[in-house]
Formats: structure tokens, C-alpha cells, sequence
């Protein structure tokens, strides 16, 4: 679907940059950016962070922050009329009027000490001249149409009481309610799971339909772009490399930069040998329960929330299990008892053939090495204090390894990852996220074990360098025969390197098997309705640049 | 109306166990004193009354053990008996009893004064973030912040009553004067200023930066660009969606330091001869009259018990998420 | 990292204004003898004489006493007092804390109660009271300081604590095989040391006002000049002698401020805002 031809363009940028604060990496967000957007269409702006396509969301409605980023040249042309060169109350009077922009956090987009309707309200109140019993009904039937149930009991809600999609949709309800010309969508989706994705995405397109609306969607992810976008553009730190038609941008990018993104996306290599090597588990988890205790109220009755409810799985040396569900669902909470950190209520841990769980403190402590874990966030995972040869070390060093080879070792397994020797003498701060995931899989590493889990190792990271410490996983467990236990909310990931995929909801498995059998013909509902939920589903990635990706720093 | 009495109830409650830690922390502090509980109690004055201390060795069992000592001392506070002053012919719970009311005004007043007078401030600071007025009140601010109440107090008389003669240097009412209904009501009032500002001044500062602060960071929130989204005009997003996310912490501040509050009344007593429960316990110091301070321990910790339950409740008015009851 | 920090520092005009401040009264508590050799107790002067007078800079106080040697010598007081009752407190609440922070559950539980207990009581009377019955000293003063300041850094540590235990640096840590002592020592404490260190210059700020509080009404130890002592006794004679009164306040007012800027500085200059590359 093309945008319509021969049509006044609703929103024209000309020659944009915004500079950026002294001391930056670059002198300006963006530099130079022209480009246009004409009623009833979509397009979506894509890059990975750092490229400055959140930056022209705000810079189109004023909302850069002051002092740091500023306009320093360029127009901004809404129905002809120069956004930059008007004064602040002209600005004021488009924005939520003639403009509406949602944001990435809906958990904190929304004034927590204020009820729903007033915030709805609050856009009516600034715009228009409407009376509060015009307005109350226009602000129930802009909760109805983003499709929340029982709209009068929204309104009188605090925003603590609604979840994250649910917030999302207000936000777009607050963003329509004046029936703007153009939506800028900041990342919407980014921070909900799989399924409501899809929900504000058919939601967005929906209204975007019945409108005529110009949608600007920002996102980092190509399967969102693949299913709703009409036109793409590519950014890349600070400049918009490529932009054009959906299908030709997508199906045949002419643009090197734009051909090595869509080349690292998961899920397009070629598919994965069947797992042959059986033989005996190495680990086995047989009904394990975990359950938390909910914040009691004085006297009251202490209700527990299930995070794990009879979970049995199975690692055999060598294979790489993924456990696939969407936040709350209890894999981080499984991960981290099979790694120790975490005391089930209930259940087997059988590690070749010993009960974990029967343990005590003395007893558990040398079968720490054979699992060890990679964490999420590479910000928090290495203590910014030490020097990354001194983290490494500290493992075998705790098993009683002499320090000075335990440091030669740790420069060992730095060249293993891939990065130089001399990062051992550097701090954390010194690398970036990719970097840092690398440190944190040579930190797992250095006291050899046989299994490693890692929980959700690749979604603080841009996609270029998400495929590379993928790679770089896979590369490993082969070299070392390590068994894996990969969790992740991403079933393209999953697809991607995964053995054996289990499938999580509520705190249990729902679906255990071969990852392409559960991934391609998966036989529980959930699964199936998890796997309809992709964005960009029905987009054959180009194989034709799985070669392209040159080696970009991480 | 029925959930704020489950937790007024619920915080009395805790109260009485707080309460009674105090009575237990009297207690030891008796006992850990040099020389003989019973001296102790009986105050410099009453130390030279043979038959004085023998009367109290008897009530509170001295020769008994220390468990049974603690409960007889219990069993004494819960009946309102806090002692008996020596020094003063009186039971120490009347001398506390007629003091209060006049710490009560003090205290609540220069509550009110550092709150209201600190996030007024707080918010001209950050709403003129790097400007003169800014500038001026957080250099005033830290001033305040670093001067020995007792000192303002004085340097305060110096400049209103023995200077300028504005204001009258101590007392709570003027003496002799036969003054009554409004008149009265004004006059008290001119006493109050110099006292209630000494007071309210060093927690205005306080306040007023923790208001600049929390201002300052609020306005950073993503929620207030989603306000600016709407096209809302800057002071309104101040008004309707900074202010009251940020008074969050100052209240609880303001909660905690309620104890400092009403411990620094001691000083301001002492210097402008307010007759509340701090003039009374620097005399008591003087005179060594040990039971009166305990009383004094005793009956402050219920007002910074009234306090906190206060400032609970303000938050509760502000922060709709916090369940009461 | 260390040069950064003294730079962020420096730059602060606050802070390097408190640095020397704090620097001179140093000085003059620990030169004091050598500038005012005689005892401050002893009368040098006549009486009630005003302030830049060749007798005495500062004028002397009812009994004759030299009121700038009652400064200097008053620093070494203040500044003694306020420190060890510091290093006191700090040192208790750090162990109180940190095991608080660490362990949760009822321990945890058991340490909150008892530090929200004495957030309750009004500090200041509680000083008061045991300064008294114990009569007072350098020792029951420090003391009684320390009793009442501790709570705070307790709670601080605690939510420091608290907040790294689950950072995943520490689970790694912990999943490596490292004992506990070693994950307090070596991987939570030097990352909650900054906070620590910001607070610790704040409360010896506090102690000294305290501990000048105290000397006001007459608690302070007999022996000493402490510059509350000399307000309090100046107090009867404001009218007639604003000096008696004005300078000591004033030496605590700059010693004072001093220190919160210092702290201030501490605490910009360990929280510089950092761009933590995450993504936009």
C-alpha cells in the first residue's frame, strides 16, 4: 500500500539539524534531514539507537529539551506553515491539536497522582471551548474507541491500576481526542510484550485507516516496519540514508547500511541442523514450585502470586534449550533457580544425577561452576569498580585458582570472545553494551561450565550487535560442547538458536519440543496466538545479505 | 471518612508500642545513670531529703528486681503518674500538662510556617532555575541551613526588640497588661513572630531546597512531556502536574524531621522565654530535676507521634495510590 | 578516575569556599595554643571590652575572657567532638545497615523497627536527657551525638544495600562462588561508599550544631570552651554586648557551612550525569 501520489504533502521537513550539546560524539542529532509525509499514509522512521529518529519526533512538536538539543537549522513545514520560525503559544496551540505524539514508557508517561478522565480531559480543556458534559462524553467515547471495556470506570481511574497496554491505549486516546492531522508514534511498542504489540499496532492501523490520519511511526524493529509501514525511512547516526516504498525498502534495499540491518535480523539464516546428541541429561527439573508472597496487609490474608508452577525440563550436553514467554511469565524466576540464586517451594534439580535442592550451602558450592549465567542488562552486570580482567578472574580465583594465572586465563578467554587483551586493565565504562555482553560471557566461562544459562542476553542490544553475540554463543557451545539454557521473550531469537524450545505462560510450560516443530506447527493455542503476534510475519526476509554483514563495531 | 479511622487506629496503635519503647529507653536510662536510681529520681533538690528518697525507694521498689522494677515503672506511666518534681512540690504530669499547650502553638506553627513558607520558596527557586531569585534563595537557604537555631534566635532579638523595637523580646504575652478576647489574640501573636520564625527558619531551608530539588527533577519526568504534548502552557504543567508529584518527598521530610522540630523548641524556649516544655527543661537541667525531663522525653514523643500521623495523612490527600485502611 | 573527580570538584566554587574555610578553623584549632598561649579561662582584659580593641581583636566577654582565644580554642572542641561522634556513627550504622540490607527477612525486619523507633523520638531531648543524668563530658556528649545519628546512615546503607544485593553484578558474584564477606566487602561496599562518605561530611555538620546546642544551655563539658558555652553565658547581656554573643555564633555559622558545602561538592562530584548509552 503507497501512499497516494500527486498530493499536497501534510508534513515537509527541509534540510533539519539539531545540534547536540559540547562534548557529544557528534556535533548534531540530526544533520540535514529532509523528508515528507502525506495524509493517509505511514511512515515508518527505522534505526537503531543513537541514530537520532526519536530526536525529529520531538523536534517536529517542540518538545526538545531545552537547552540541550536545539533547532539550528532547517523548517518544518505543517500544511505549509514553518513550525520552527512560530512563537511558542502557535506551537502550543498545534500540539494535541493539530499533532498528537505518544511515547515509548507508558508505564510513566502518565501523571500518577491524577485520574484518567482528567488527563483525557485536560487536551479538551486547552483546545477547545467545550463544556465538562460536552467533555466527559467525548473523553468515554475515546476510551471506547482505543477499545478499553467499561470506559466510566477508566475515567475515574488512577493510572497505577492500569497495565502498560492499557496506558498505551489512553495515551493514543489523549493523542486523538482532537482528531489530529498527523500522529508521531515514539516507539509505542517497544516496552510491551509480543501480543499487546500487536494489539496497539492493529490498533494504530486501524484508526490511521478510518482517519486518513498521516502516521510518523518511529521504531528500531523491521517487523513492526514490514507490517504496517507504507514508507521507510533508514536512519544512521544522524542522517536519513535511505527512503522509499515499504516493499522496495524492505525487499530490495539499495543502501549498504540498510542491507547489513535487515541481514542481522534473527531468523533468516538458513534453519538449523536437528539435535542429534542424547545420551544421558546433564540437568533435569522436575516439578519445581516457586510462589512470592503479595505486599500483606496488616491482617489480612497473604495472597501469593505463582511464578512457577510445576516445571519440568530436560538439558542434554551440547543443547541449547530456550524457554520462551513474555514478562511475568516465570522464566527469569526458573533461570535463576537453576543457577542458585533462587530457593524453589518445590521440585527436583537433578544435575547428572544430584539433587541441587538437597544441598546445603557447603555441599552446593563446588557444582556452581558447572552452571553459570549471562546476564540482561550489560550495564549492571559488571561492577563498575573493577577492572574487566579483575571480574573474569574472580571466579576461579573464588575456587581457589592461583590469581595470577587465573588473570592470564581471563586475557585468554578475552581473545575468545573477541575483544583484545589489554581490555583486561580497562573498566567497564570503557565499552559498549555489545562489549559488554562479550566481558559477561568470558566472565561465565572462566570457571568452565558445563551449562550455561543465559537470560535474555541480547535485548538491551541494538540488532546489528545482537546478531554478532548471538553468533559469537553459538560459535562457543559448539567449541566447548556447553549445554544452554536460553531464555527470551523474542521467538525469532529463539528460532534462531535454539534446539528445543519450551513455551511459558503463567508460570508453566505450555509447549516442550523440537524448536522448528513448536516454532513452525506448535500445537497449543498459546503458542500459535504468541506466534501470530509477530510483527512482520508474513515478510520473507532477503536471504541474499547474509554475507553483507561486515563487520560493524559493536 | 471510615478508612481514615481504621488508620488513625492502626497508627495509634503502633503508637503505644513506640510509646512504651520510650518508657523502657527512660527506664535503662535511669538505671545506666551513676549513682542510685532513686537519687536519680529524686532530682539535685530532692537528693538532700532523706525521707524523700526513702518514700520513692519504696514506690518503685528499688530493692525489688529489675524486671519488676520495670513493670511497677510501666504500671506508674500508664496511670499518668510521670513522678513527682521535688524541686517543684508538684506531680510531674500538671507542670508538663500546663507547659504544652504553649509548646503545641510554637511547634505547630513554625511546622506550618517551614512547610507552606519552604515549598513556596522551593518552587520560586526552581521555577527560576540559575536566575537571581534563585540564586538568593538558596544562598539564604544554606545560610539558614548552617546557623545554630539558639543564635538566630538571639541575633534576631537583637535586630527586631533591642534595635528596631519592633517586636518584643520575650514572653508569650505582655505581662500585667489585662488584655483579652482579640486584643489578647494579637497580642500573643506579636510574641509568637520572633519564636515561630527562629524555629520555622532552619526547616524553611530545608524544605525550601527539597522542594527545588524535587521540582527540578519531576520536570524531567516523562509524564510532564506528555502534559507539554497536549500543548498545556509551561506554569500550568507546574501548577497542575509538578507541584503535586513533588511534594511527595517534602511531606515525608517533613514527617521524619517532625522529632528535630520539636526538639529544637528547647532552644527557642529557652531563648525567648517561651513558657512551654522546653523553658521548663532547661530548667530542669539547671536544677538537675531528673524526672521532670523524663516527663518532658515522654510527652514530646507523643507530640512527634501526632506529628507524624499528620503529616500521614497529608500525604494521603496527595498521593491518591497510598491505601489507608 | 580520581582526577576526574577532584576536577568535578573543583569546579564547584561552593565547595572549594567550604574547603577553605573548613581549612582555617582547622588551623586554628590546631594553632591555638601557639596563638593565644593563656588559657581561655583566664581574664586578659577588662570586661565587657567591645571588639577592635588593641587589648582583644574580639572583644572579651563578663569576666574579662579573650573571646577570640575562646574561638580558637572552641574549634578544637567543636571540631574533636564532631568528628569522633561521627566516626561513631557511622561506624554503627554502617553494620547495622549493611546487615540489614543484606540478609532481608526478619532480621531486617527487626533493625527497620528498631531504627524507625529512634526517628520517632525527638533527637534532641533524647541528648539532653542523657547528657544530663550522665553528666557531662567530652565522653557522654560524643556519646549521647552518636546515639542519635546513626539512624539515618543506618537507613541509607541499608537501602544502599538493599538496591546493590540485587544488582546483577552481585548476582554474578554471587553465582561465581564468592563468600559473603567477600561480595560485601568487595562488591557492595565500594560501590555505596560515595553516599556514605556525602552523609558522613553532613553529620559532622549536625553533630557540631548539636554538640554548640548543648554547651548553649549548659550541658557542655565543665572544662571546656566551646563557642555554645560563650553564647549561652552572653545571653543575659545582649543588650549591652552584642559581641559576646555574635562571633562564636558566627565561627559556628562558617564551620557549618563550610562542611555542608564540602558535602554538597562530594555528592556532585560523585554523581556527574553520566551518559549511559542506553537506548533512544
Amino acid at each position: 500500500m503507497t501512499g497516494a501520489t500527486a498530493m499536497e504533502p501534510l508534513l515537509e521537513v527541509r534540510r533539519l539539524t539539531v545540534a547536540l550539546p559540547e562534548g557529544s560524539d557528534r556535533p548534531f542529532a540530526v544533520e540535514r534531514i529532509s523528508f515528507a509525509i502525506t495524509a493517509n499514509e505511514i511512515l515508518c522512521v527505522v534505526g537503531e539507537s543513537g541514530s537520532g529518529k526519536s530526536v525529529i519526533g520531538h523536534a517536529i512538536m517542540g518538545l526538545l529539551p531545552k537547552p540541550d538539543l536545539r533547532i539550528a537549522a532547517g523548517a518544518i513545514l505543517l500544511r505549509q506553515q514553518n513550525v520552527v520560525a512560530m512563537s511558542e503559544a502557535k506551537q502550543r496551540a498545534l500540539r494535541g491539536h493539530r499533532v498528537g505524539m505518544i511515547f515509548q514508557e507508558p508505564m510513566t508517561a502518565l501523571n500518577p497522582l491524577m485520574r484518567i478522565g482528567a488527563q483525557i480531559e485536560e487536551v479538551l480543556e486547552i483546545h477547545t471551548d467545550m463544556d465538562r458534559a460536552q467533555r466527559r462524553k467525548l473523553v468515554l467515547e475515546m476510551i471506547r474507541s482505543v477499545g478499553l471495556p467499561n470506559p466510566e470506570e477508566i475515567r475515574r481511574s488512577y493510572p497505577f491500576r492500569l497495565s502498560g497496554g492499557q496506558r498505551q491505549r489512553v495515551m493514543i486516546a489523549m493523542a486523538l481526542a482532537l482528531k489530529p492531522d498527523l500522529l508521531i508514534a515514539d516507539e509505542p511498542t517497544t516496552a510491551l510484550d509480543v501480543m499487546t504489540q500487536k494489539q496497539i499496532l492493529d490498533l494504530i492501523k486501524t484508526i490511521q485507516r478510518e482517519r486518513h490520519m498521516a502516521v510518523m511511526f518511529i521504531t528500531h524493529d523491521f517487523g513492526v516496519v514490514a507490517e504496517i509501514a507504507d514508507r521507510v525511512a533508514v536512519m544512521r547516526e544522524g542522517h536519513i540514508v535511505e527512503i522509499g516504498g515499504a516493499d522496495d525498502i524492505l525487499n530490495q534495499p539499495q543502501h549498504p547500511y540498510t542491507r547489513q540491518l535487515i541481514a542481522s535480523l534473527p531468523g533468516h539464516g538458513a534453519p538449523r541442523p536437528p539435535f542429534l546428541g542424547q545420551g544421558e541429561p546433564l540437568l533435569v527439573a522436575e516439578n519445581i514450585r516457586k510462589s512470592f508472597p503479595l505486599a500483606s496487609r496488616f491482617m489480612g490474608k497473604v495472597r501469593r502470586l505463582v511464578v512457577a508452577d510445576d516445571i519440568n525440563l530436560t538439558i542434554h550436553p551440547g543443547e541449547t534449550v530456550g524457554l520462551v514467554g513474555s514478562s511475568g511469565s516465570g522464566k527469569s524466576t526458573l533461570a535463576r533457580t537453576v543457577v542458585g540464586l533462587l530457593k524453589p517451594d518445590g521440585g527436583r534439580l537433578l544435575f547428572k544425577g544430584t539433587d541441587l535442592l538437597r544441598l546445603n550451602r557447603r555441599a552446593f558450592k563446588p557444582f556452581r561452576r558447572d552452571v553459570q549465567m549471562v546476564f540482561q542488562d550489560p550495564y549492571a552486570s559488571l561492577n563498575p569498580r573493577h577492572r574487566v580482567g579483575d571480574i573474569i578472574a574472580q571466579g576461579p580465583i573464588a575456587f581457589g585458582e592461583n590469581p595470577a594465572t587465573a588473570l592470564a586465563h581471563a586475557k585468554e578467554l578475552l581473545e575468545l570472545v573477541g575483544l583484545p587483551a589489554v581490555a583486561a586493565s580497562r573498566y567497564p565504562h570503557e565499552f559498549s553494551g555489545g562489549q559488554r555482553q562479550r566481558i559477561s560471557i568470558a566472565r561465565a566461562l572462566a570457571v568452565k561450565p558445563a551449562l550455561l544459562i543465559a537470560d535474555e542476553p541480547v535485548s538491551a542490544l541494538d540488532a546489528s550487535v545482537q546478531s554478532q553475540v548471538l553468533r559469537l554463543l553459538d560459535d562457543i557451545r559448539h567449541r566447548l560442547n556447553l549445554a544452554m539454557l536460553f531464555i527470551t521473550h523474542d521467538l525469532r531469537i529463539a528460532a534462531e538458536i535454539c534446539d528445543t524450545v519450551g513455551v511459558m505462560q503463567h508460570g508453566r510450560i505450555v509447549e516442550y519440543g523440537p524448536a522448528d516443530k513448536v516454532l513452525s506447527q506448535p500445537s497449543e493455542p498459546y503458542t500459535r496466538s504468541l506466534l501470530e503476534a509477530l510483527p512482520g510475519r508474513n515478510w520473507r526476509i532477503p536471504r541474499e545479505f547474509a554475507t553483507a554483514d561486515a563487520a560493524v563495531n559493536p | 471518612m471510615r478508612g481514615y479511622m481504621i488508620f488513625v487506629g492502626h497508627r495509634l496503635f503502633k503508637a503505644v508500642f513506640v510509646l512504651a519503647a520510650v518508657v523502657v529507653l527512660n527506664f535503662m536510662l535511669i538505671h545506666a545513670a551513676p549513682g542510685d536510681p532513686a537519687t536519680v529520681m529524686a532530682g539535685e533538690a530532692g537528693a538532700a531529703d532523706p525521707l524523700f528518697i526513702a518514700q520513692l525507694r519504696h514506690q518503685f521498689g528499688i530493692d525489688q528486681s529489675l524486671p519488676r522494677q520495670l513493670l511497677i515503672y510501666l504500671g506508674h506511666i500508664s496511670h499518668g503518674d510521670l513522678g513527682f518534681s521535688y524541686r517543684q512540690q508538684r506531680p510531674v504530669w500538671d507542670l508538663l500538662a500546663a507547659r504544652l499547650p504553649a509548646t503545641i502553638l510554637l511547634t505547630f506553627s513554625a511546622f506550618l510556617l517551614a512547610l507552606l513558607g519552604g515549598v513556596l520558596f522551593g518552587t520560586l527557586a526552581a521555577i527560576n532555575v540559575g536566575r537571581l531569585t534563585d540564586t538568593a534563595v538558596t544562598v539564604l537557604a544554606l545560610l539558614s541551613y548552617a546557623t545554630p537555631i539558639f543564635w538566630i534566635g538571639l541575633m534576631l532579638v537583637l535586630l527586631f526588640s533591642v534595635d528596631l523595637g519592633w517586636l518584643p523580646a520575650f514572653g508569650y504575652e505582655s505581662v500585667g497588661s489585662g488584655f483579652s478576647g482579640l486584643t489578647r489574640v494579637a497580642d500573643i501573636g506579636r510574641h509568637m513572630i520572633l519564636p515561630v520564625t527562629t524555629l520555622g527558619l532552619f526547616y524553611m531551608a530545608v524544605y525550601a531546597r527539597l522542594t527545588r530539588a524535587s521540582i527540578l527533577e519531576v520536570i524531567t519526568l516523562d509524564f510532564v512531556k506528555t502534559a507539554r504534548a497536549k500543548g498545556q502552557k509551561e506554569w500550568k504543567i507546574v501548577w497542575r502536574h509538578v507541584l503535586r508529584n513533588a511534594l511527595l518527598p517534602v511531606i515525608t521530610m517533613a514527617g521524619i524531621q517532625a522529632g528535630q522540630l520539636v526538639g529544637g523548641s528547647i532552644l527557642v524556649e529557652t531563648v525567648f522565654a517561651w513558657p512551654g516544655l522546653g523553658r521548663m527543661t532547661f530548667d530542669a537541667v539547671l536544677q538537675r530535676d531528673y524526672q521532670v525531663l523524663l516527663g518532658v522525653f515522654f510527652v514530646t514523643s507523643v507530640l512527634v507521634i501526632g506529628f507524624n500521623i499528620l503529616t500521614d495523612i497529608l500525604y494521603s490527600i496527595v498521593d491518591p495510590r497510598v491505601d489507608i485502611g | 578516575m580520581p582526577t576526574d573527580f577532584i576536577r568535578a570538584f573543583q569546579r564547584n566554587r561552593g565547595a572549594v569556599f567550604g574547603v577553605v574555610v573548613l581549612g582555617l578553623m582547622l588551623l586554628l584549632a590546631i594553632f591555638a595554643d601557639l596563638l593565644f598561649p593563656t588559657s581561655p579561662w583566664d581574664m586578659t582584659a577588662a570586661p565587657f571590652t567591645p571588639p577592635f580593641d588593641a587589648s582583644a581583636w574580639l572583644g572579651t566577654d563578663t569576666l574579662g575572657r579573650d573571646i577570640a582565644s575562646g574561638i580558637a580554642h572552641g574549634a578544637r572542641v567543636s571540631l574533636l567532638v564532631g568528628v569522633v561522634a561521627t566516626a561513631v556513627a557511622v561506624t554503627v550504622g554502617v553494620l547495622l545497615g549493611a546487615i540489614a540490607g543484606y540478609h532481608g527477612g526478619r532480621i531486617d525486619s527487626a533493625i527497620v523497627h528498631f531504627t524507625e523507633l529512634f526517628q520517632t523520638i525527638p533527637n534532641f531531648v533524647l541528648v539532653v536527657v542523657t547528657v544530663a543524668i550522665f553528666t557531662p563530658s567530652l565522653f557522654s556528649i560524643v556519646g549521647a551525638i552518636a546515639l542519635v545519628s546513626w539512624p539515618p546512615l543506618a537507613r541509607l546503607v541499608r537501602g544502599e544495600f538493599l538496591s546493590l544485593r540485587e544488582r546483577e553484578f552481585v548476582q554474578a558474584a554471587i553465582t561465581s562462588g564468592q563468600s559473603t564477606t567477600t561480595i560485601i566487602l568487595r562488591q557492595i561496599l565500594p560501590n555505596s561508599l560515595s553516599p556514605i562518605i556525602v552523609s558522613a561530611s553532613l553529620m559532622v555538620a549536625t553533630s557540631i550544631l548539636l554538640e554548640s546546642s548543648l554547651s548553649f544551655l549548659g550541658l557542655g563539658d565543665p572544662n571546656a570552651m566551646t563557642w555554645g558555652f560563650m553564647i549561652g553565658s552572653a545571653r543575659t547581656v545582649l543588650r549591652q554586648a552584642w559581641w559576646m554573643s555574635f562571633f562564636p555564633g558566627v565561627a559556628i555559622l562558617l564551620t557549618v557551612l563550610a562542611l555542608n558545602l564540602i558535602g554538597e561538592g562530594l555528592n556532585d562530584a560523585f554523581n556527574p550525569r553520566l551518559r549511559r548509552g542506553r537506548r533512544t
